[in-house]
């Protein structure tokens, strides 16, 4: 737990035990990489809405959890890797509300404003990848929805 | 935060509490079991020899509720309305009522308390000074 990861962990993703050990793997990382508890909440909270798209969307896929170092800051990439169907319209998926799976619609324009830095990647019939990055930060990071 | 998720494997237990059914989440609840859980306390409202007086759901012990979490608190609290029954969630986190905000998810018509007691006087009943279970039959 001590010991600062050195490489890229990758965590499968395949049913929903897969999505509480992903939590539990990016909490004890973000914990270890020194991030406070509430963006410690909000981290974990956008990887639990993409690691359920994976599964419930892309039909399984995986997780790639990267550390960063950059100058004197810190933080986290985290890669949602599927192949699954793809998402025809990107914008529409984004819109607040917008949903396919039953859901309230706030998966991905949610997550997106839950942490610093998101992309998506989806080409349809290929799958997508959503690649997320956080910083344990002494200043308030640019809300992503105004990017 | 200290140590890793206790995880829950197995049905969340509902608790009789006078004529409140109380739940207690701990930790991280998997998909499975949270919809479960949303049919058990439907179904206990339905099946109880004396009318149930409220379900309190305390999620203190919950570190995160993701939109699914979300959306199966705010069912467990609709249909437990239809039937006649008023839903508290108590003793959500601060980071977590946060994080909620900014997810878009801030659940109206959900009623709040910041913890238990504070839930069960809100269905107005006076709180225990410790809370003991009653068996079901002795209402």
């Amino acid at each position: 737990m001590h010991a600062p990861f050195v490489s890229a962990t990758r965590l499968s993703i395949g049913s929903d035990a897969d999505l509480a050990w992903v939590r539990q793997q990016v909490r004890q990382a973000a914990a270890a990489l020194g991030f406070g508890l509430v963006q410690q909440t909000k981290l974990v909270t956008a990887v639990s809405e993409l690691a359920r798209n994976t599964l419930v969307h892309g039909g399984g896929g995986h997780m790639e959890m990267t550390p960063l170092a950059e100058g004197n800051r810190v933080g986290l990439r985290l890669s949602f890797v599927d192949r699954g169907p793809g998402i025809r319209d990107l914008e529409l998926a984004m819109t607040d509300g917008y949903t396919t799976g039953g859901g309230l619609g706030k998966g991905l324009s949610g997550s997106k404003r839950l942490v610093a830095e998101f992309a998506i990647d989806s080409r349809p019939g290929e799958g997508t990848t959503v690649t997320i990055a956080d910083w344990v930060s002494g200043v308030p990071s640019p809300r992503a929805g105004a990017s | 935060m200290t140590g890793p998720f206790a995880t829950q494997p197995g049905p969340v237990p509902v608790l009789v509490l006078g004529d409140v059914l109380l739940v207690t989440l701990q930790g991280d609840l998997h998909d499975t079991a949270a919809e479960r859980l949303q049919q058990d306390i439907t179904q206990r409202i339905a099946s109880s020899p004396a009318p149930v007086g409220g379900v309190v759901i305390d999620i203190s012990g919950v570190e995160i509720v993701d939109s699914f979490l979300g959306r199966i608190l705010a069912e467990i609290a609709a249909s437990a309305r239809l039937l006649a029954t008023r839903t508290v969630l108590a003793g959500m986190r601060p980071s977590v009522a946060i994080t909620l905000v900014e997810l878009g998810l801030t659940m109206p018509g959900l009623d709040t308390a910041l913890d238990v007691e504070r839930a069960l006087s809100l269905l107005g009943h006076p709180s225990p000074a410790a809370p003991t279970t009653h068996p079901e039959e002795g209402a």
